[in-house]
């Protein structure tokens, strides 16, 4: 009885896999590309926008590094050269919509709105999270790989369960693509056809690993079919292409159509952190030709042959960059007033009487220490 | 009536009546009228809807509440913890079932690493009022990963509560009590004593979800149990009684945290006690009991704390199980060391 008419499967097949090549709406030299697929280009409003949050996250990640080299932050997993993804992702959200970032995603936190300092609360060091998720509609940054695709699949479907209009987008790198979690929340959003969509930053390394050690996938979009779940390969270094294609499977869970699996081809241009030593596993050229397909330029070049954008527009943002990073330089340069009860005021609800005792004795050997 | 368990919510009387209740028969009714209280409140994991879980503790609850509120996950423990904290964030109440102890690891970094450290992490702007249940400990004669006795991973691991109820009335109590708390809960069901029965009311009435109760007043001695060795400890007090023991037995319900005060005063009333459970001793929950009764009792106590465990050993097979777990014998062993007689 079991019959499987071959159109059928091909159908199938073609609706689940990605692309063969990465979609793309711009080119590397600013043109239009030639392969964009079913994506749209962004609105002119929009296209202006996704160049302007690069550029101020750009400055910001820069000066983030900086901070780091000054010993101002424990540390900062630097995202430059992913710029397309962290801005294009998050200007893509609605409102109501959840971010789940991980640590590399500090300069998706802030374009969608989270105060620099408070996003580098993690980093800086003085607590896990410094912002508000519920004021934001964004997860603490993820620190073990692949664990926060379950709480984003887990979210997306409680707001299916209270007929709420409300996806929750995960980022992952391609190393998370390796993790049990990251299987199961594929699969948990499969089968609840939960509205979630995983992007998914190939930046081309897991630290030092590089992809063919990752996995023997054609490419790690073509995973989703294994789950019934479509999948883009895009450009990851289009913001255009990053945009819609994000905005693509938001409006796909919306419409009840479950969850997407984005690809998105990139290169993280520094190392890991400011603690690895990159030259020990990738060549140097490799980044110079990573550089050549940098996003910003990218989209600039793009803006000012459609007329879009001038050298002045370019020079008054690039001096607002600056003040933005003057802002951040000046206020992590002030040591954040740390509580040290704060330590024992959150493990619970309430704290436990053991904990109180705990907090009293810490309290008490402060006081005798600064006798 | 067949089978040990009956439906839902035919379990719990309408009336305040007394009635006969198993403790399986008391966590579906905890379940339901929980299901029924709060409409926030999912119940969810492998085999809980259709057949109404292997232990038949969600028996009938998809049927009564719907899919929507009742449902099968796929066989992925991670993913079920990892999905409950995403709904937990998004204003839902899960509950969720751990098929067995042992099963439940795949779900440990989960457990650990997110639901534990969520709310600290966020300087308690989310919370997660999670109930994990678990099915613990040994005494069916189940083949390995089916009994082992977890409670010392997660009681080591701070923003956990872990709870385990020592008898079917109690286990309808802690369980609601459980689900009502905004804080992660860890709840371990001993599940050689799901078809004990005791003929009780089914009430939220009584100590509170932090709080050890005296199961049995005693004076000579205390014997500190939870979850499956609680009957044991009533057991043995009982066998010690004849030999001229008066033993008190306390059921700490609250493994984490430790009911302090209640412990500590029993104690240093009898200045005897043994800890008795079925995980190995070594690093076990035990230890910690031991140590935190000295510093505080030290004075008081005319022996030194024992402990009667199960061996340092991974959980034996079926047919050796017997001669791991704690019985009277061995508490009554324990209790003889006590140095009753200083001249001796």
């Amino acid at each position: 009885m079991t019959t499987f008419a071959t159109a059928t499967r091909t159908a199938a097949e073609d609706r689940l896999l990605p692309s063969a090549a990465p979609l793309q709406l711009i080119d590397p030299d600013g043109h239009p590309g030639d392969n964009p697929g079913g994506l749209a280009l962004p609105e002119p409003r929009m296209l202006l926008e996704l160049y302007r949050r690069m550029v101020l996250g750009r400055r910001f990640d820069l000066q983030a590094t900086t901070l780091t080299k000054q010993g101002r932050l424990a540390v900062y997993p630097s995202s430059h050269g992913q710029d397309a993804c962290q801005v294009g992702a998050a200007l893509a959200l609605r409102d109501d919509d959840w971010l789940f970032p991980t640590y590399r995603d500090t300069v998706a936190i802030v374009t969608r709105g989270v105060d620099p300092v408070e996003a580098l609360s993690l980093l800086r060091g003085d607590w896990h999270c410094g912002y508000d998720p519920y004021r934001y509609r964004i997860a603490p940054q993820c620190t073990p790989l692949g664990t926060s695709t379950l709480h984003a699949v887990g979210l997306a479907h409680a707001a299916r369960l209270k007929h709420q209009d409300q996806a929750a987008l995960v980022l992952l790198g391609d190393g998370a693509t390796s993790e049990g979690d990251t299987h199961e929340a594929l699969n948990f959003a499969a089968v609840w056809r939960a509205p979630a969509v995983f992007l998914v930053q190939n930046n081309g390394y897991a630290i030092s690993v590089p992809l063919a050690k990752q996995t023997a996938a054609p490419t790690l979009a073509a995973k989703g079919i294994g789950y019934g779940i479509p999948s883009l390969l895009i450009d990851g270094n289009d913001a255009a292409a990053v945009y819609s294609a994000v905005r693509t499977g938001i409006e796909r869970g919306s419409a009840g159509q479950g969850p997407t699996l984005i690809e998105a081809i990139t290169y993280r241009i520094e190392a890991h952190t400011n603690a690895d030593d990159a030259a020990r596993y990738r060549q140097a050229g490799e980044v110079q030709s990573w550089l050549a397909r940098d996003p910003i330029a990218r989209l600039e070049a793009y803006l000012k042959a459609a007329a879009l954008l001038d050298d002045d527009a370019v020079r008054r943002l690039a001096a607002e960059a600056e003040r933005f990073a003057e802002g951040v330089r000046q206020r992590m340069n002030i040591d954040a007033d740390l509580d040290p009860a704060e330590l024992f005021a959150h493990v619970y609800t309430r704290p436990t009487e053991a904990l109180e005792h705990q907090r009293a004795a810490l309290l008490s050997e402060l006081e005798d220490s600064a006798r | 009536m067949t089978g040990v368990l009956s439906p839902a919510g035919e379990i719990r009387s309408t009336t305040p009546a007394a009635a006969p209740v198993t403790m399986a028969g008391a966590l579906n009714a905890a379940l339901a009228d929980s299901l029924s209280a709060d409409e926030r409140v999912l119940v969810f994991g492998e085999d809980v809807g259709t057949l109404g879980g292997v232990f038949r503790v969600t028996d009938g609850l998809a049927a009564r509440f719907g899919e929507r509120r009742v449902f099968d996950t796929p066989v992925a423990e991670s993913g079920i913890i990892g999905t409950a904290i995403g709904m937990a964030m998004n204003g839902l109440v899960p509950v969720v079932e751990m098929q067995f102890d042992a099963f439940a690891y795949p779900a440990f970094e989960q457990v650990t690493s997110h639901l534990a450290k969520l709310h600290n992490r966020t300087r308690g702007l989310i919370t997660l009022p999670i109930v994990v249940r678990i099915p613990f400990g040994g005494g069916i004669g189940g083949v390995e990963h089916h009994c082992d006795s977890s409670e010392a991973y997660y009681t080591h691991t701070p923003g956990l509560r872990v709870v385990t109820p020592g008898s079917p009335a109690d286990a309808y109590r802690l369980l609601r009590q459980s689900i009502d708390c905004p804080d992660p809960v860890v709840f371990l069901e001993p599940k050689r004593r799901y078809w004990s029965k005791e003929t009780a009311v089914l009430t939220t009435d009584g100590p509170a979800i932090d709080r050890a109760v005296i199961r049995r007043p005693g004076t000579d001695v205390t014997l500190i149990s939870y979850g499956g060795t609680v009957q044991t400890g009533l057991e043995a007090a009982e066998a010690a009684a004849v030999e001229g023991w008066n033993v008190e037995v306390i059921d700490l319900r609250s493994l984490s945290p430790f009911d302090d005060p209640t412990v500590r005063e029993s104690v240093c009333r009898t200045g005897r006690a043994v800890v008795v459970h079925e995980a190995p001793g070594f690093t076990g929950y035990g230890a910690e009991v031991a140590a935190r009764l000295t510093e505080q009792c030290f004075h008081f106590l005319e022996a030194p704390i024992l402990r009667v465990t199960g061996f340092d050993v991974p959980y034996p097979p079926p047919h050796l199980e017997h001669l791991h777990l704690p019985d009277t014998e061995r508490i009554l062993d324990a209790i003889a060391r006590l140095q009753w007689d200083d001249s001796a």
